[in-house]
């Protein structure tokens, strides 16, 4: 009898200690880099807990099959707002409590911290990206493109266009070309004058266009000399300016942006200390720290005098990200709403659109 | 001892008395067991990763219960009142009854996408109302009219209908460019919409040329190598080869530096005066460029069953034949071409089906009009919208299916060599 309770205690004990690893999902290359740099290997020097980042293409998908299925083993996944939201309404999000997050640095509650919109129920979010014009400066020596109405400008900036194979962020650009300020971008697009109205916009640059599909192909599009001006993620053409010395600028006006983050799905094998990792990360100092890795902006208002320089430069990273104030001065962020309407009919329509002559 | 039992001559005895037919037919029973078996493994691989997974998007495809598992209410009322009954007082009650519960359940958002699907916008309203659906008081037709005038939409209504039973062919009638009308029946889509139909023909189109133009090239490589000494025809066969072993993503993505408007080709071109530079060739980002790289991809599948047919066939025929008066021509069209037949069968079906599930190819070189129908299947997997991706999908099985019945009474199935 005493044996077996001297041997129960054991494996008791070792149960205890052999803590399981929270499992990470994330998107992989210098964005995952840019979180275990800045947020897991911290976490872990900390708590002692190990954090393990596995890639996907997109986590929503695995995240929507592996709850369907019962059998989940992701503990955190990062995503994109708009599938944050529409797994949150289908149900397989872990809702957050706001209150339990920490100030902000300097001394905020995270409510008011967080950048107004950004926070959802289901999602804490980790970095606003954007998608912008980026050109070959090359090109352009004397007058450089500055505005979202000169990429669609043949004339006076001759050249091939790409644009990206979808109609998010596409028909909203091509409005604010049109003319359209930001804020009104969305009502005219839920008509059926607005969205005839954007793809006129597009007709006009069609035969110049080349279209792309993965973020990888905007900056080499440009470095091949295929197209002169380009829509792209800003981080790509960060990444491309500061490791590869291209000459590439952006233009911010009429950037749309977007916001990504941290969600736990529902039956998360380790949900405590997915929720400790998470509130851990998404403190401004640690927001901060994933800036200087990547040029994402920070989406807590305390972060931004936090971020630094850019990592191994002594080049100040603030002016890169879309969250700086002069780069905000026309920027559009894109709606959820919208987009858990639209996104297929728009899709369909777009793709009618492309193989239309 | 007694007497033996009689004999009938007919009933044949093993040494210990039992007919000897029902003896084979253990002893095979056995040996039959014994041999299922070994099969076994290999009938549950194909069972698990193959029949079910097919079954299970033949279902998805016709069944989707995001709406009707959490609308008891409404299908209540539909089942009571037929199609085209003006929706009264009873149907928003049950309509606030189940969105209530929608909300109780976090139901609400995959309830919106299900209706979504079928009437574009509305799945904002489902969620947005769900949220309120406790605090509204009867009469409820005005107090959800109050929130958004969009309830009374007959198309609404229609959609809802439809969306009651999981069990729907509404993902087909999507793939045809239809859509459901006011009046419960079906119509085309608009114009701008219509993206599915033009699409499936477009792929199957292309990859019937990407066969042919496979078997245009591959037919004299084929012939070269069956016709080589053993030594060089092995070289070739490594040339034929190499690409084969290459990453997918590693041969896209040379054919863009080959082709692209700044590639080799093109200043090659320049170079030589032959074209301005102004006056570059639009060789890929678009259907020119999916069906290039596409034949340099699928050669080797053209190649490797015709070689394998052509090996194997004596050179004395074709020899008989002209000795008998026969042209080269003759001999080849009456002679040889009839005996590639079961390669050709092979390698074309082959080329065609994988022509026709490409995806990756034509959403890297494809530009605006090199997509494939696999590209918007791919589409709506990412979008987590299943149901639709399982029938565009299943409706492309059907007609490959469709091909190899085809094919099959116009060829003979058996008439097929793989290798």
């Amino acid at each position: 009898m005493k044996k077996i309770l001297i041997l129960s205690t054991a494996l008791c004990g070792f149960a205890a200690s052999a803590q399981a690893d929270i499992t990470v999902m994330g998107w992989g290359g210098a964005y995952a880099n840019s979180q275990i740099e800045a947020y897991f290997k911290p976490f872990t020097a900390a708590t002692g807990k190990k954090v393990v980042s596995v890639d996907s293409d997109n986590p929503a998908t695995p995240v929507k099959s592996q709850v369907e299925a019962n059998n989940v083993t992701i503990d955190v996944a990062v995503l994109e707002i708009a599938d944050a939201v529409r797994l949150c309404d289908e149900g397989a999000l872990v809702p957050f409590d706001f209150s339990a997050l920490p100030n902000g640095a300097d001394g905020t509650g995270a409510e008011d911290d967080f950048i107004a919109g950004t926070l959802t129920e289901c999602m804490i979010p980790t970095d606003i990206f954007s998608t912008v014009v980026a050109y070959d400066a090359s090109k352009f020596p004397d007058a450089p493109p500055t505005s979202i109405a000169d990429f669609f400008d043949l004339e006076k900036f001759p050249g091939k266009r790409g644009i990206r194979k979808n109609a998010k962020t596409t028909l909203e650009m091509a409005l604010m070309a049109d003319g359209v300020p930001a804020a009104e971008v969305y009502a005219l697009l839920e008509t059926d004058e607005g969205v005839d109205r954007a793809f006129a916009k597009l007709d006009t640059i069609k035969k110049d266009a080349v279209f792309w599909e993965a973020g990888a192909q905007p900056p080499q599009l440009l470095a091949d000399g295929e197209v002169v001006m380009t829509t792209a993620y800003n981080g790509r053409i960060f990444n491309a300016v500061q490791l590869e010395s291209k000459p590439f600028a952006i233009v911010w006006d009429g950037q749309v942006f977007e916001w990504e983050g941290m969600a736990i799905p529902k039956g998360a094998p380790n949900e405590a200390d997915a929720l400790e990792l998470i509130h851990f990360a998404t403190a401004s100092e640690q927001l901060a720290k994933a800036a200087e890795f990547i040029s994402y902006g920070p989406p807590r208002k305390s972060s931004a005098s936090l971020v630094g320089n850019i990592q191994g430069k002594e080049e100040p990273m603030g002016p890169n990200l879309p969250t700086d104030p002069a780069n905000m001065t026309n920027a559009l962020g894109s709606s959820l709403d919208f987009w858990v309407d639209r996104d297929i009919q728009l899709n369909e329509r777009f793709n009618a659109w492309l193989a239309s002559n | 001892m007694t007497p033996a039992a009689p004999i009938t001559p007919a009933m044949l005895t093993t040494a210990d008395g039992r007919p000897l037919k029902a003896a084979l037919a253990a002893a095979q029973a056995r040996s039959k067991r014994r041999a299922l078996f070994l099969v076994l493994p290999l009938l549950l691989f194909v069972v698990i990763s193959f029949v079910i997974p097919i079954g299970q998007m033949l279902q998805r495809s016709f069944y989707h219960d995001g709406f009707s598992k959490s609308a008891p209410a409404l299908q209540a009322w539909f089942a009571e009142n037929p199609l085209g009954t003006e929706p009264d007082e009873a149907a928003y009650a049950a309509l606030v009854a189940d969105l209530a519960l929608m909300q109780e359940t976090r139901a609400a958002g995959d309830a919106g996408t299900r209706i979504n699907y079928t009437l574009p916008g509305a799945r904002s309203l489902y969620t947005s109302a769900a949220r309120g659906a406790k605090k509204l008081e009867p009469p409820f037709k005005e107090a959800l009219l109050a929130e958004d005038a969009k309830w009374a939409d007959p198309r609404l209504w229609v959609a809802m209908r439809s969306a009651a039973s999981p069990w729907t062919a509404d993902f087909y009638m999507i793939a045809a460019d239809l859509q459901l009308a006011a009046d419960g029946g079906v119509e085309r889509a608009p114009e701008t919409q219509r993206v599915y139909v033009a699409l499936y023909i477009k792929t199957i189109f292309l990859a019937a040329l990407i066969t042919g133009i496979c078997l245009l090239l591959a037919f004299p490589i084929a012939h070269l190598l069956a016709t080589l000494p053993m030594a060089k025809a092995n070289l070739l066969l490594i040339l034929v080869l190499l690409p084969f072993w290459t990453s997918l993503l590693v041969r896209t993505t040379s054919w863009i530096v080959l082709l692209q408007d700044q590639g080799v080709i093109n200043s090659f071109l320049v170079y030589l005066g032959a074209i301005g530079d102004d006056g570059r060739l639009r060789m890929i980002y678009n259907q020119t460029g999916t069906i290039i790289v596409m034949v340099h991809i699928l050669l080797p599948f053209m190649v490797l069953p015709l070689y394998s047919v052509m090996r194997v066939i004596p050179p004395s025929y074709a020899r008989a034949a002209r000795s008998l008066g026969a042209t080269s021509w003759t001999t080849f069209r009456r002679i040889y071409l009839p005996q590639t037949l079961p390669g050709i069968g092979a390698g074309a079906l082959l080329v065609f089906i994988l022509a026709v599930g490409y995806y990756i190819t034509p959403a890297l070189v494809g530009g605006a009009d090199g997509m494939l129908y696999s590209n918007m299947i791919s589409f709506h997997m990412n979008k987590a919208n299943w149901s639709m991706a399982a029938a565009l999908a299943t409706l492309l099985l059907l007609g490959v299916l469709v091909l190899y019945w085809l094919y099959d009474r116009l060829v003979g199935i058996d008439n097929l060599k793989l290798g």
